[in-house]
């Protein structure tokens, strides 16, 4: 196997007594867009940090391309970084924001300038060059932020939380601009997000945190379809959690409000009587009878709420409530609240969480 | 006109007339040098007067040192206070107080105490000696001006994520200080630079006991011996402080805008 570009090893960072990352480990390829993906306070801003150098380790250690930088100065680490907060010098226009890192590297002022115009070109934004910071919109800040991270040609970009402070248009269009430049320039890019939109969209991986570690690396489809913990369930896409007891663990049979559910394979660990927690997508779920739906479990309309293309439902099943979308159709009318119904959905869909 | 406004331009017109009434006596006053008509006749002898051109000259370079130095102290330390060590922000702003609280004259007899000439560090020793303790003198009376100025001026600006921008670039300290730091307060650095200089033109304290040839010493002596020369001077230092303020006005306009920060 190559030699993985970033390599980040049994890392620990502890404030006093409290321990905020935990033998955290992970290895990048080159090229490769890996996203940290946790609530507040997971411990994802402090790995990011880690590997800028503006924090230090308590243990474990940090490899760029063979080197270990992990008690480097974030000075000395020709790693490139985008801030939440922009971070534009406000007192140079946005060409000598961008130059900035090149003047440092000491590069000539006619290679500076042609790399700005570069850069500006890139992120199509060649006629502010001459603009301050406060001239431009949230958006057009956090273009130049990119580019005066990637001019001084870094080893590695960091992203850390990107867009939290953009408008939600501007997010999309940004995120999409993010990982077209990140692609063309093929540089090894960490993004940090609580947004699991963004994660799941841009990513070639993502690395899911929770209180200090990561508890699940994956390409988006096998965070979202195969989650390994129950937390990586719950927090990445919509899930419907339904209490079930083992009736017959050995043919993977649970009962769901005294109705019998069948699971694919065995359950292992499991014994009859043990109450479990089974996981089902929304969008795995119908109302009606689909083609490939083996199971179905009858309850009553709770909720129905329009939301144009889309109609939420919410349909409960004696002590659960499972949440589906069905597609707005003009000519069948939405269902009604308190009608009996039936949902379906194939055995194989539903998880069991541990 | 509502009756809130009304009493609102009572009281303007009132702290106004209570500010500007002596000023304009004292004014007037200075204008009867010559009986019975009025002239600039004590303006034309105070700015005649070498004793004037020497001492205000002498004030007007240990302006410039004081400046100087207190940048020097000042701007790196509430940098890093602001930077590294914000819990010990309360305990600095305390000290900067001191001296608005301990008299000059208790600070210049310790200085006479501390660096006479049989001290290990004989400042008073020689003339450029004194001259320096009344720098760092006039520093220390400064700090709370030059302090608290660039202090908020530092408050304006996210000073953390733009000392990690600028060190993720590959900036090292010096080159954080001089080209991302200190631009981005200048303005406030100026303000409190010209606080400083109104300062030492009108020092007396400090400068007479230590036996400086300075401005301040010079007014007060002038205003033991003459009738209308002090009043012109007192216009003429007025003048001097206003136009301080005034350049902190014209200049903080052209100060680096904060572009709209997210958080």
């Amino acid at each position: 196997m190559a030699e993985p570009f970033l390599s980040i090893q049994h890392v620990r960072k502890s404030y006093g007594a409290n321990t905020v990352v935990q033998d955290f480990n992970l290895d990048v390829e080159p090229g490769e867009f890996v996203s940290f993906l946790g609530p507040s306070g997971c411990g994802k801003t402090t790995v990011l940090r880690m590997v800028a150098g503006f924090e230090e380790p308590s243990a474990g250690k940090i490899v760029v391309a063979g080197k270990d930088i992990t008690r480097l100065k974030p000075n000395q680490r020709n790693v490139g970084m985008v801030f939440q907060a922009y971070a534009l010098f406000p007192n140079l226009t946005v060409a000598q924001n961008i130059a900035f890192g090149l003047k440092v590297a000491g590069m000539s002022k006619a290679d500076s300038d042609r790399r700005v115009a570069e850069m500006l070109d890139i992120i199509k934004l060649p006629q502010m060059a001459d603009r301050y910071p406060y001239q431009l919109s949230g958006g057009q800040q956090q273009r130049i932020a990119l580019a005066r991270a990637i001019a001084p040609k870094p080893k590695l970009l960091l992203l850390d939380e990107p867009l939290s402070a953009l408008d939600a248009k501007v997010r999309v269009s940004l995120r999409e601009e993010i990982r077209s430049i990140q692609k063309k320039l093929g540089i090894t890019t960490i993004f940090v997000t609580h947004d699991q939109e963004e994660a799941l969209s841009i990513s070639d991986r993502i690395a899911v945190m929770y209180g200090g570690k990561a508890e699940q690396v994956g390409t988006p489809f096998e965070i979202y379809n195969r989650p390994a913990t129950k937390f990586v369930a719950n927090f990445v896409g919509t899930l419907n959690v339904l209490e079930g007891t083992v009736t017959d663990a050995g043919a993977g049979r649970v009962r769901v409000n005294s109705q019998e559910v069948a699971l694919k394979g065995k359950l292992n660990g499991s014994k009859s009587g043990d109450t479990l927690s089974l996981a089902l997508r929304p969008e795995a779920i119908s109302l009606a009878r689909q083609p490939g739906h083996d199971t179905s479990l009858s309850g009553e309309i709770a909720e129905v709420h329009f939301l144009g293309s889309v109609i939420r439902v919410r349909v409960g099943i004696g002590g659960n409530t499972v949440s589906l979308d069905t597609f707005n159709n003009s000519t069948t009318p939405p269902p009604v609240v308190g009608d009996k119904a039936d949902i379906s959905f194939a055995s194989g869909d539903m998880l069991v969480l541990h | 006109m509502k009756s809130g406004k009304f009493w609102a331009w009572v009281v303007f017109g009132i702290g106004t007339a209570y500010f500007f009434i002596p000023l304009l006596a004292t004014f007037e006053f200075s204008l009867r040098m010559r009986r019975g008509v009025h002239s600039f006749d004590a303006y034309q002898v105070v700015l005649g007067d070498p004793r004037f051109q020497a001492t205000f000259l002498y004030s007007v370079i240990a302006a410039i040192f004081t400046i100087i130095l207190g940048v020097l102290v000042v701007v790196p330390a509430a940098y890093w206070i602001r930077l590294r060590l914000p819990q010990i922000r309360p305990i600095v702003e305390f000290i900067t107080l001191l001296p608005l609280v301990i008299p000059a004259i208790v600070i210049v007899f310790g200085y006479i105490r501390m660096y006479g000439s049989s001290s290990p560090l004989p400042f008073l020793a020689s003339d450029l000696g004194a001259s320096a303790l009344l720098v760092i003198g006039y520093a220390t009376l400064a700090l709370p001006y030059m302090y608290r100025a660039v202090d908020t001026g530092l408050r304006t600006i996210d000073v953390r994520t733009l000392t990690e921008a600028a060190q993720i670039l590959g900036a090292g300290w010096t080159t954080i200080i001089t080209r991302v730091i200190l631009p981005n307060v200048l303005i406030a650095v100026l303000s409190g630079a010209f606080l400083t200089f109104a300062i030492v033109i009108g020092e007396f304290t400090m400068a007479s006991l230590l036996n400086r040839p300075a401005f301040g010493p010079y007014l007060q002596n002038i205003g033991a011996n003459r009738a209308y020369e002090p009043a012109a001077l007192a216009i003429i230092a007025f003048a001097i402080t206003w136009g301080c303020m005034s350049l902190i006005q014209i200049l903080s306009r052209f100060a680096p805008k904060s572009a709209n920060r997210p958080n």
